[in-house]
């Protein structure tokens, strides 16, 4: 049973989409509902069991069909992938609770594409394989085209042509380069490429650097580095508010593949092609970081302010890459936790000031108090905080480690871009709380109360982080640190994948 | 033959990026499905390209990478899921937004 745990984070969603699609359950059912909740919350227990299952250090793989990497596709389990599939799996249930406070009505079909939206990330961050990285790119994919579309509406219409088009463009980057790759190296196994990477003959060098920066074109497009996230702000501004709050995990999908794709196949063993994405990553990262706290203090609505405020996460964390030390790598996935969580947290709050609100709805400017603002207000706060990265809150402890992670000349640059990306956050969300917050007409507070659901999703996700990550502070830590000595040492992984290989260096 | 394929695929590809720059859903929704004919002919090429070699292995002899093919398979029945729903998306953005750009706004020039 164990062994088949593996595969379950991408089987379960499946399944249940599938049962979900069936009619006689109702459009609206209750029933809909509880199969969406219960088995999102069962990914709980399952990637709880895998990081505790990767933490020992063994990286296990399942091979589907029982054949053999690296002919057969494989699903690879260690220490940062198990970390993923429990960071979507928080997310997923606070997003997924808030969905049944009623944004899930406004179209059909919600719960059952959530589910395969979920099949996707998983697979995505389990898979071994690079073409199955594709198909599982595609998945989550096509399912986040539908969910962002739900509900309907002009500015979401608009908003999804051009996400939909530069995707679209942006997977048939990312065939051109898996079709490279396989030509240079004559396998898509992640490992065995690794393998035959550091052997490789000279003459293809070339051929392997344009497909692994052609990759790296693709995965920038997926985290929103900077010449390709244009689509970002306006996508997730306009996306409903539980799509958009699980779509805080897209972004890191791509921070992800970059970190699996290049830690492991152009690590120290690949002689002259290693770390070859090393300068643009950082570069890019640094720019990022720029144009997005330029795009935080600009935003005129609180949807598109939490949008960029993601950007500037991204640009930290690429940033992270970009040093590339397995100190910087730690850092950056104890950083990963909490802003995913929190950034997620934050859109939702910002659909639920923008309804008590009514008219004026999430944009900056005054509108009528509002009836439940006491409680809005200090969830507010609490993100607002932990998203600026100040003490106590979490996010405050993941910057220091970061830029503690930061040597030499990488400081001198660092240091201010990222103190002053703080800075900007802090300022933006400062103004916007005063403005929705105290800034109000006078008049009675108006609003229906808020459902429920919307409440218990808002505080699971705005609440998980600083809990999780403060009073646990010490073995996440150490975990990322494992998690980080693991990336930088592929030996092991690539020894379990191909154990008949050991006389390679 | 292979300068007629390596032809063949880069028109193909530029042909399709030229479409898909264009500011109209109808050009864009072409040029993605001529990207992704290109796309699929390269990864054709990608095996290296053989000719008379066996589809299957007989045991003797050279055959054909049966890998490309699969992978063809897949991003075949991918790529045309992706342009059943961004033909849809078009026509849903035309009747929404009144016009087929792709911003959602007129153009003044014409």
């Amino acid at each position: 049973m164990t062994q088949h745990l593996i595969i379950l984070p991408v089987v379960l969603p499946l399944v249940a989409g599938i049962v979900l699609l069936y009619r006689r359950l109702g459009r609206l059912s209750q029933t809909k509902r509880l199969i969406s909740v219960v088995t999102t919350v069962l990914l709980l227990p399952i990637s709880a069991a895998l990081v505790m299952q990767a933490s020992s250090g063994d990286v296990t793989y399942y091979a589907l069909g029982s054949w053999q990497p690296p002919f057969g596709i494989v699903l690879v389990l260690d220490r940062l992938s198990a970390l993923m599939l429990l960071v979507t799996a928080i997310l997923a249930v606070g997003s997924v609770v808030y969905a049944c406070g009623g944004d899930d009505e406004k179209g059909s079909n919600f719960h059952g594409l959530f589910q395969w939206q979920l099949m996707g990330l998983n697979g995505a961050f389990l898979t071994g394989d690079l073409f199955n990285l594709f198909v599982f790119f595609e998945v989550l994919l096509l399912a986040s085209y539908a969910l962002l579309l739900h509900g309907g509406g002009k500015a979401k219409i608009q908003a999804s042509v051009h996400y939909v088009v530069l995707n679209i463009a942006g997977s048939s980057l990312f065939l051109i380069a898996a079709g490279v790759l396989y030509g240079a190296t004559g396998t898509l196994n992640m490992a065995d490429m690794a393998e035959r990477i550091a052997q490789l003959p000279a003459e293809r060098e070339g051929l392997v650097t344009a497909g692994a920066l052609l990759l790296l074109v693709v995965f920038g497009l997926k985290a929103a580095m900077l010449p390709l996230y244009f689509w970002l702000p306006r996508t997730y501004g306009y996306a409903p508010a539980p799509v958009a709050a699980l779509f805080a995990i897209m972004t890191k999908v791509g921070i992800y593949a970059i970190l699996r794709v290049y830690m492991l196949m152009f690590s120290d063993h690949a002689g002259a092609l290693a770390a070859l994405e090393q300068p643009w990553v950082w570069w890019l990262a640094l720019a990022t970081l720029v144009m997005a706290s330029m795009g935080v203090l600009a935003a005129r609505d609180l949807r598109l302010l939490v949008a960029y405020l993601i950007l500037v996460s991204v640009g930290t964390l690429l940033a992270g890459i970009g040093m590339r030390s397995p100190e910087a790598v730690s850092a950056l996935l104890y950083y990963l936790i909490h802003t995913t969580l929190v950034t997620g947290g934050l859109f939702l709050l910002a659909a639920m000031i923008g309804t008590q609100r009514g008219k004026a709805g999430t944009r900056l400017a005054k509108g009528r108090p509002m009836a439940e603002g006491g409680g809005l207000a200090l969830l507010f706060f609490i993100g607002a905080i932990a998203v600026a990265g100040l003490p106590p809150l979490s996010g405050a402890l993941g910057k220091a480690l970061l830029l503690n992670a930061a040597e030499g000349s990488q400081r001198l640059w660092l240091w201010p871009l990222l103190l002053l990306s703080g800075l900007a956050a802090l300022v933006a969300l400062s103004r916007a709380g005063s403005t929705m917050f105290w800034a109000s007409h006078r008049g009675t507070p108006g609003g229906d109360p808020l459902p429920r659901p919307q409440w218990v999703g808002v505080i699971w996700l705005v609440a998980a982080a600083p809990i999780l990550l403060m009073l646990f502070a010490g073995p996440v830590s150490d975990y990322t640190h494992a998690t980080a000595e693991q990336l930088a040492n592929p030996e092991a992984l690539i020894e379990t994948l191909l154990p008949a290989t050991g006389d390679a260096p | 033959m292979e300068a007629l394929y390596a032809i063949s695929t880069g028109t193909l590809t530029a042909c399709g990026l030229y479409l898909t720059l264009r500011g109209r859903t109808f050009p864009v929704v072409v040029g993605l499905t001529l990207l992704s004919y290109a796309v699929n002919l390269f990864l054709f090429s990608m095996g290296n390209l053989t000719t008379h070699g066996a589809a299957i292995v007989n045991g003797t002899g050279d055959y054909a990478d049966p890998l490309p093919q699969a992978l063809v398979l897949t991003a075949i029945v991918i790529g045309f899921a992706m342009t059943a729903f961004v033909v849809i998306l078009a026509m849903r953005a035309r009747s929404e937004m009144g016009n087929d750009h792709v911003d959602g706004k007129k153009d003044d020039h014409e």
